[in-house]
């Protein structure tokens, strides 16, 4: 593929204007210095143009063709919530501003918006508080696990373990360890975590125990069904429970986490508020907490003052400090709150609905096409492996080939040759059938002609990568010239 | 050669041990690369370090997955497969020979170890 370098014709664009500023060596190091000026493109606008638009031909996004990533909830994005958040009002506000002397009262509206999205959040989830600066997932675990820790601190406790199921996301234990814990697998049972199980894990780690991560419905699309004895068991050994929202767009409007005894609870906006992502950002990760927690949440704080006047509280001695610069990605916040307000209560449910009502239609449907481990109603998303002999990879590549992203493959880990599919609500029945379809046509393909779908995709742009060398022999910097 | 050669030991983790005296040598079955697909890193623990049975002693990395190495022993690192370094794929290609992974000095008898019949029973439960 040529980068924009390879477009470059000497002379044609890029232009150094002479400036007044102090040279580069006279503020920095010698050895910071580049040895010689910086090889940049020299190219038109034309060339810019065209450049740019046929690297967009070469993406995969959910405006050109369905996208059922397990886990990751590629919803449509609606346009207008781009619109809201273009406004100049939003788009040109400085994100000093609001911290300046008397630079709440021009900033007014922004910070309206960022308490009117957390009363909203803290509404569908049942927590006291939350906070919006995590920058995403990820992020927001780290927060949520930052915040666990600080409780067990605060009460004078050197607590080191994290309790998490072995159907949890990668970055459910990445996220913990960053925090400096140590983790605990807990095996599950039939898909679901095993109160057992967590019994014979927190009497083995007895008094060192920070807390559980849990997804639920769980990464398999279960919902789990022994949720009391789970919140009983923990509140026992005062170890705290912390919700994944990876999966949120399942229970929107039907289930309150905090009322079912969560402490915790990240939501990615991106995923279940129908903002774009995908390929890094950007995401919003806010981070929800019950009243035990909220004296650690990160500062400042949108706060709303008795004259109906919002401002940004610093004084919080037992916060747990900045977890992201400023607010949090603001115009991702300002989209899920347009789209919070559009669809309202009732919208917000349908959500839900319609999200486990595509997923259950779809995993019917391809019961006698792929092998489905758990016959159970699922969730919003649900767990096939490839019938005996075909493999979920081969599977995944041909599905390109038809005009379909692949599902989430080889996870969760504990389910053979893995393929998890997410329709979300937003796909019509028709596109649901086409996908069967295409996945039938692929089965029947594999079983008569096993290397002729290890050969796929033979349309897309390029052909079977070879990840495993891409892996083994990494190439992480390009010689820019 | 079979996929489950009789004289070693075995862990529900899919590790192999082969007592050798004092020493044992480690490493993952037929059975566990397989499951991992291509390999692609190893990390391994250093001459020196202790294992204990149960613990974790490093990991492997896959193009589909990162998983943990759980010692089925307990002991000293006598030595360690510098080859996988730079040939991590030999984990796939010989996983009961070239592909070992360490060499420990026995602190303990090792104990709760499968033999290659309730191994592979634990693994024909485990593919379903």
């Amino acid at each position: 593929m040529k980068t924009i370098f390879a477009e470059s014709v000497p002379g044609r664009g890029s232009r150094f204007f002479a400036s007044d500023a102090p040279a580069a060596a006279k503020m920095l190091p010698a050895g910071l210095l580049r040895s010689r000026p910086p090889r940049l493109p020299e190219c038109s606008e034309l060339d810019v143009v065209r450049h740019f638009t046929r690297l967009s031909r070469l993406n995969y996004s959910v405006d050109a063709n369905f996208y059922p990533l397990g886990s990751c909830t590629m919803k449509y994005n609606p346009k207008f919530t781009e619109y809201v958040a273009g406004l100049p009002g939003f788009a040109r506000l400085h994100p000093l501003l609001a911290q300046l002397g008397r630079g709440a009262a021009r900033t007014q509206g922004a910070l309206r918006c960022l308490h009117e999205i957390e009363v909203l959040l803290c509404e569908i989830t049942g927590m006291e508080a939350f906070t919006l600066q995590p920058m995403a997932g990820a992020n927001g675990e780290f927060t949520g696990v930052s915040l666990m820790a600080a409780y067990h601190r605060a009460k004078g406790r050197a607590r080191a373990k994290m309790l998490i199921p072995d159907s949890a996301h990668g970055t459910n234990p990445a996220s913990a360890a960053l925090a400096g814990l140590e983790i605990v697998n807990v095996e599950s049972r039939d898909g679901m975590v095993d109160p057992e199980a967590l019994a014979a894990c927190l009497a083995e780690h007895d008094g060192d125990v920070v807390g559980l991560m849990m997804t639920c419905p769980n990464t398999l699309g279960l919902m789990e069904s022994r949720l009391p004895e789970i919140v009983a068991l923990l509140r026992g050994a005062d170890a705290l429970l912390y919700y994944d929202g990876a999966n949120m767009n399942a229970i929107l409007g039907k289930m309150r986490v905090g009322d079912a005894g969560f402490d915790v609870v990240h939501l990615n906006l991106h995923k279940t508020f129908a903002t774009p992502h995908g390929g890094g950002g950007p995401g919003s990760g806010p981070v929800g907490v019950n009243a035990r927690l909220l004296p650690f949440l990160p500062a400042p704080r949108v706060v709303k003052g008795e004259d109906g006047d919002f401002f940004l509280n610093d004084n919080l001695p037992q916060s747990i400090g900045a977890v992201g610069p400023f607010y949090g990605s603001f115009a991702v916040i300002v989209k899920a709150l347009a789209y919070m307000l559009r669809l309202g209560g009732e919208g917000l449910e349908r959500v839900a609905e319609y999200a486990v009502l595509n997923a259950n239609y779809l995993k019917k449907r391809l019961q006698n096409v792929l092998d489905i481990p758990f016959e159970r109603i699922c969730a919003h998303e649900f767990v096939a492996s490839a019938p005996e002999g075909l493999r979920a990879l081969d599977i995944a590549k041909a599905l390109l080939d038809r005009g379909f992203h692949a599902p989430t493959v080889y996870f969760p880990l504990i389910v053979r040759e893995c393929l998890m599919a997410e329709p979300t609500e937003t796909e019509s029945k028709q596109t649901l059938d086409a996908y069967v379809e295409a996945l039938r046509e692929i089965v029947e393909q594999g079983g008569k002609d096993p290397a002729g779908l290890a050969a796929a995709p033979l349309n897309m742009p390029v052909r079977r990568l070879d990840e495993t060398t891409a892996a083994r022999r990494m190439a992480l910097t390009e010689d820019m010239g | 050669m079979s996929n489950t050669p009789p004289d070693l030991l075995y862990s529900k983790t899919h590790e192999w041990v082969r007592p050798e005296g004092e020493e044992a040598v480690i490493g993952i079955t037929f059975f566990a690369q397989e499951a991992l697909g291509d390999v692609t890193y190893v990390e391994m623990p250093r001459e020196g370090d202790a294992l204990t049975a149960g613990g974790e002693f490093g990991s492997v990395e896959s193009v589909k997955a990162a998983s943990e190495l759980v010692s089925p022993v307990s002991g000293t690192v006598v030595a360690a497969n510098a080859e996988l370094e730079t040939a991590p794929e030999t984990l796939n290609s010989s996983p009961y020979n070239e592909g070992w992974i360490v060499r420990v000095r026995l602190s303990a008898k090792p104990d709760g170890l499968m033999d290659a019949a309730a191994y592979e029973a634990h693994c024909a439960a485990e593919k379903h």
